[in-house]
């Protein structure tokens, strides 16, 4: 336990211009040339954004639904959520390690922790958005209450919900850069590992950024992709 | 303290905030020296915060006054999500370098996005027909701005500030990066601490958030017009008349 910081070492940079090297700098050979290091922590980091995601969307969407039919229960779930959402994630981490200890579950717990509000936030406003006469109609139509809530209720709260994932995910590639300080890896690992070299910092930094903007866009189609009624308006 | 001996190495870290200890080269760590950290960690996130509020809420508020370039005012807050903090911060430490200078001008970038929207967003909220009223007074634009729109824009505005406040202070626990020595120098520079006095500073800078968090919640209830706080509280607000005729019997 004593150092584990000590087994992040610093990169070898062999291969590429040596002067534009030495100095630090921006070199697009070495870049070139030294791809294939950012491949795994890029895997790593994908692992953990999704895993964390997932998690998080699962335990906040069933709160959620909970909360959706016994009221009192929003304010006391928006305080505790809202706890961890305030924590900084790279306190969480050491305070996890004693409980949990290094490695992908420490990291995946603190991030799940820091996701829930926000998506339990975005599920509850989309569910109370409904409008009352829309579940007057479906109730009329003889909907039982969980017919309405699967039917009526959650595809009309959709954009709401997947708006809060959206957030929730580039939160957690940006968080996810903290998760080696737990000791799981990931780009920050990189960016950590030799902070001084532009080169470097440049080339991890920005996949963490294209990822976020990745993952953003692949759930706005997603989303597009499962609100058919939502194009037929707009058309 | 032996009665925190039942919260293992949590108790160990909370003895060591309080009572310190002489590292294994000589110098006084944790106690008194930590209430140093603490300070560092404080002036660093408040001078970034402070910077950060003056160049936002009135470009905020001026945007949302206009109402023009919403795209910009609203994806600030969704790129400044996307930039990771750590690589902003390495970013500059790379092409900048290291000090305290170059660390609060990444922070600031890091605390204007939320600042920002958010005020956008709390002006453009505002009834336009309170702000043609005022106009029919007499307001001079300036005067709308001050005395409709801010106050009225205020609680999310505040909002802002929280989601800032909070972050920043998060991310200058990765200070030392930059040279700086705050909260952070006993988790990256581990060495020196051990364990505990990492343990240590991850209970401190959490406290330090929540205690932050708390403190401007109760500024932003102490900022909200009262108007505003009725208006969200249904169950105290005057009970107007439904029906012709109820209004003389209540």
């Amino acid at each position: 336990m004593l150092a584990p910081l000590a087994q992040v070492q610093l990169q070898d940079r062999s291969s590429g211009e040596a002067s534009c090297i030495a100095d630090n700098g921006f070199c697009p050979s070495w870049i070139a040339d030294n791809l294939d290091r950012y491949v795994d922590p890029f895997v790593q980091h994908v692992f953990l954004t999704l895993a964390s995601v997932a998690v998080g969307f699962a335990i906040a969407f069933a709160l959620a639904l909970i909360a959706h039919r016994r009221r009192w229960l929003i304010a006391p779930i928006t305080q505790v959520t809202g706890i961890m959402y305030t924590l900084p994630s790279i306190a969480v981490f050491f305070l996890l390690l004693p409980l949990t200890g290094r490695g992908n579950l420490t990291a995946i717990v603190a991030l799940v922790a820091y996701s829930l509000l926000i998506i339990f936030r975005n599920v509850t406003t989309g569910l109370d958005n409904v409008p009352s006469e829309t579940k007057d109609a479906g109730r009329g139509m003889g909907l039982t209450e969980r017919q309405l809530l699967w039917r009526v209720e959650l595809p009309l709260a959709l954009p709401e919900i997947m708006a809060g994932l959206r957030i929730a995910t580039t939160t957690t590639v940006g968080l996810a850069t903290l998760a080696f300080f737990a000791g799981a890896g990931g780009l920050g690992e990189q960016i950590f590992a030799d902070i001084n070299f532009k080169s470097n910092v440049v080339v991890a930094g920005g996949l963490a950024v294209v990822l976020a903007a990745l993952l953003d866009g692949l759930i706005l189609l997603a989303q597009w992709a499962i609100t058919p009624w939502m194009r037929a308006r707009t058309a | 303290m032996t009665t925190l001996a039942f919260l293992g190495q949590f108790g160990d870290a909370i003895q060591f905030i309080f009572q310190g200890e002489t590292s294994r080269e000589g110098a006084e760590i944790g106690g008194s020296q930590f209430l140093e950290l603490t300070w560092e960690h404080v002036k660093l996130s408040g001078v970034a915060m402070a910077i950060a509020c003056l160049i936002s809420i009135p470009a905020g508020l001026w945007l949302g006054h206009i109402r023009r370039f919403s795209f910009v005012a609203i994806s600030a807050s969704n790129v400044g999500r996307a930039v990771p903090s750590l690589a902003l911060i390495a970013f500059f430490v790379a092409y900048l370098g290291v000090g305290f200078a170059n660390l609060t001008l990444a922070l600031v970038l890091l605390a204007i996005p939320p600042i920002l929207t958010n005020s956008y967003v709390g002006v453009t909220q505002v009834n336009p027909e309170s702000v043609d009223a005022s106009r029919g007074m007499g307001m001079t634009e300036t005067e709308i701005v001050r005395k409709v729109e801010l106050p009225l824009a205020l609680p999310l505005i505040f909002g802002g500030i929280k989601t800032s406040a909070v972050n920043v202070i998060a991310t200058a626990t990765i200070a030392p990066l930059a040279g700086v020595s705050t909260l952070g120098d006993p988790i990256i520079n581990v060495s020196g601490y051990g364990d505990t006095g990492r343990l240590a500073a991850a209970i401190v800078v959490a406290s330090l958030a929540v205690l932050t968090e708390l403190l401007l919640s109760a500024a932003q209830r102490a900022a909200t017009p009262r108007g505003i706080k009725l208006e969200a509280n249904p169950s105290r607000r005057r009970r107007l008349p439904t029906r012709i005729g109820r209004a003389a019997s209540t």
